[in-house]
């Protein structure tokens, strides 16, 4: 079980969290939506520990991440896999070193056999014939892609998606989608996601939170997200501009600088 | 008169809170050392990425070693010649070059080279994996980023400074030996025997104990300050900055007291 109770985190004046609270029960896939800049990343790393709460817990299977020892805090990351949002691969390696980096770091086995599970991995996200590249000779969509393939190598108990499909395409981000899936069914994963992508999120969604001015302001099922009649979840969901969210800077009359 | 006081005053806070900053990077840079030194005992013992950064700090060192090395050795042996001729004293120059070799040359200008090359590559590298998020995840993938990044550097450090250094005074003192023997055409008997009459083991060794010194200096400070890069591209060249100028400087200030301890 996660739980995030009552969690404050500030970066200089940017108060950031503000009283954030959110449950995720064993099994349980659930995701978080929210405008850009309003601390979904953020929440993630707080449940694996890279950031810690100004003030507020945050527990994992009732383990205390803040205050857990050095040598407990990383026994428990053994349980996670994260998906970062720029992927975050190890540029020195190639894609299956990337893939494999856990396995061969716990050197229980042998490198052409964490090769094979790395192009096992891969061949999950929809990549063949990319184990031998190197990151920066993937496109944007495929390092996501070998991140998640890299999230999921080890078969974590507890999945951590920074925005898993975004900068797919239409049909990959589905294949994506049905992967997040199988693995909820398959390995009775644990999962927080984070996405943008409405359709992605009914899909995968056990239910869903929305993040708002440092706080969930509501958690629902898919079917009762979809239909809900609050304003600003309204706004978001549908996706429109005008609304109770003002985005900064941004007016609904177009600006013209062109004479 | 009020308008003077009020500005000196400004500068005399300004100094005070530089003060105050290089007092809390050293006291950063040393729980840095200390979390190294911890992870350092701990197994597993990363052997493969120990060589690997051997490689990367001491290997790809020599051929500037070699090059600064004989060029030292050679412009010494010159300066010395002509210089204690005046005095009737060029014999004594084999043990001048081999003394200053051992005892400062060698170590200080591998160290130079070093924290030039491999310390600005070290922040560089560590710089651009924490901006671009690859240390947190190291972290979300269960792996100690202190034992796996900078450990297998700091003892790279260690290690390679004191060998790259014995291979920049054994150069030195060739290149000595050319500049005296071969361009002034004096005897390779004496060259030699001056060498090694007045050259003590002490002066060898105390001489390795700095570059030893030097080495875990550098890999430190430059894996502090690639470590805590923050700030994009720009924060990844300062932070390189940073750790050149921070180890070249830790090096010459160390040097002067190491020196007056060990030979003192
Ligand atoms: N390491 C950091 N240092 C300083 N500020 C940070 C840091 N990480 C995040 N922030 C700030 O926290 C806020 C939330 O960032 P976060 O990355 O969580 O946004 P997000 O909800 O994931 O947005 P997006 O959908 O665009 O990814 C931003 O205003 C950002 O500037
Ligand atoms: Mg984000």
């Amino acid at each position: 079980m996660i739980l995030l109770d009552e969690v404050y985190k500030s970066f200089n004046a940017n108060h950031v969290l503000t009283g954030t609270s959110l449950v995720v029960k064993k099994g349980e896939s659930r995701v978080v939506i929210g405008g850009s800049g309003s601390g979904k990343s953020v929440i993630l790393k707080h449940i694996v520990g890279i950031m810690k709460p100004d003030k507020g817990r945050v527990t994992v299977d009732d383990m205390d991440i803040a205050r857990l020892k050095e040598h407990d805090l990383y026994e428990i990351r053994k349980k996670f896999g994260m998906l970062f949002q720029m992927a975050a691969l190890f540029d020195s390696m190639s894609v299956w070193e990337n893939v494999g980096f856990v396995l061969s770091r716990r050197g229980m086995l042998k490198p052409a056999k964490i090769k094979e599970i790395a192009v096992e991995k891969l061949k999950l996200v929809g990549l063949v014939n990319v184990e031998n590249l190197m990151p920066s000779e993937l496109s944007g969509g495929m390092k996501k892609r070998v991140g998640l393939a890299r999230a999921i190598a080890h078969e974590p108990e507890i999945l951590l998606y920074d925005e898993p499909t975004t900068g797919l395409d239409p049909i990959t981000a589905d294949a994506i989608n049905d992967l997040i899936v199988s693995l909820k069914e398959r390995l009775k994963v644990t999962s927080v996601a984070i996405t943008h992508d409405m359709q992605s999120s009914y899909k995968i969604a056990d239910s869903i939170s929305m993040l708002y001015q440092g706080k969930i302001i509501a958690t629902g099922t898919p079917d009762e997200i979809r239909n809900t009649s609050d304003p600003v979840m309204r706004q978001f969901i549908t996706g429109s501009a005008v609304g109770p969210i003002k985005v900064e800077g941004v007016n609904n009359e177009r600006t013209v600088n062109r004479a | 008169m009020t308008r003077l006081i009020e500005r000196f005053g400004r500068a005399i806070l300004s100094l005070l809170q530089k003060g105050v900053f290089v007092a809390e990077e050293t006291g950063r840079i040393f729980l840095l050392l200390l979390a190294t030194l911890r992870q350092l005992l701990l197994p597993p013992f990363g052997i493969v990425d120990i060589f690997r950064q051997m490689l990367e700090v001491g290997v790809r060192s020599v051929p500037v070693v070699i090059v600064t090395a004989i060029f030292t050795g050679m412009v010494f042996a010159l300066q010395t010649y002509t210089g204690f001729k005046r005095f009737g004293a060029e014999t004594l120059v084999g043990t001048v070059v081999a003394m200053s070799m051992t005892r400062e040359l060698g170590p200080v200008l591998t160290g130079l080279i070093v924290s030039g090359r491999a310390g600005a590559a070290m922040a560089a590298e560590l710089g651009t994996m924490r901006v671009t998020e690859q240390i947190d995840a190291l972290e979300t993938l269960a792996i100690n980023p202190v034992k796996y990044l900078i450990v297998p550097r700091f003892v790279a450090g260690l290690i390679m400074l004191p060998a790259l250094s014995v291979c920049a005074d054994i150069i030195g003192i060739i290149g000595g030996y050319f500049v005296t023997v071969v361009l002034f055409n004096t005897s390779s008997v004496v060259y030699w025997k001056q060498t090694w009459t007045y050259l003590e083991s002490a002066d060898i060794y105390n001489g390795l104990i700095k570059a030893c010194f030097f080495g875990g200096a550098i890999s430190i400070i430059s894996s502090y300050k690639g470590f805590y890069t923050s700030g994009g591209a720009e924060g990844v060249g300062k932070a390189t900055t940073g750790a050149v100028v921070l180890s070249s400087m830790t090096i010459l200030i160390s040097d002067y007291f190491l020196s007056s301890w060990l030979f003192g």
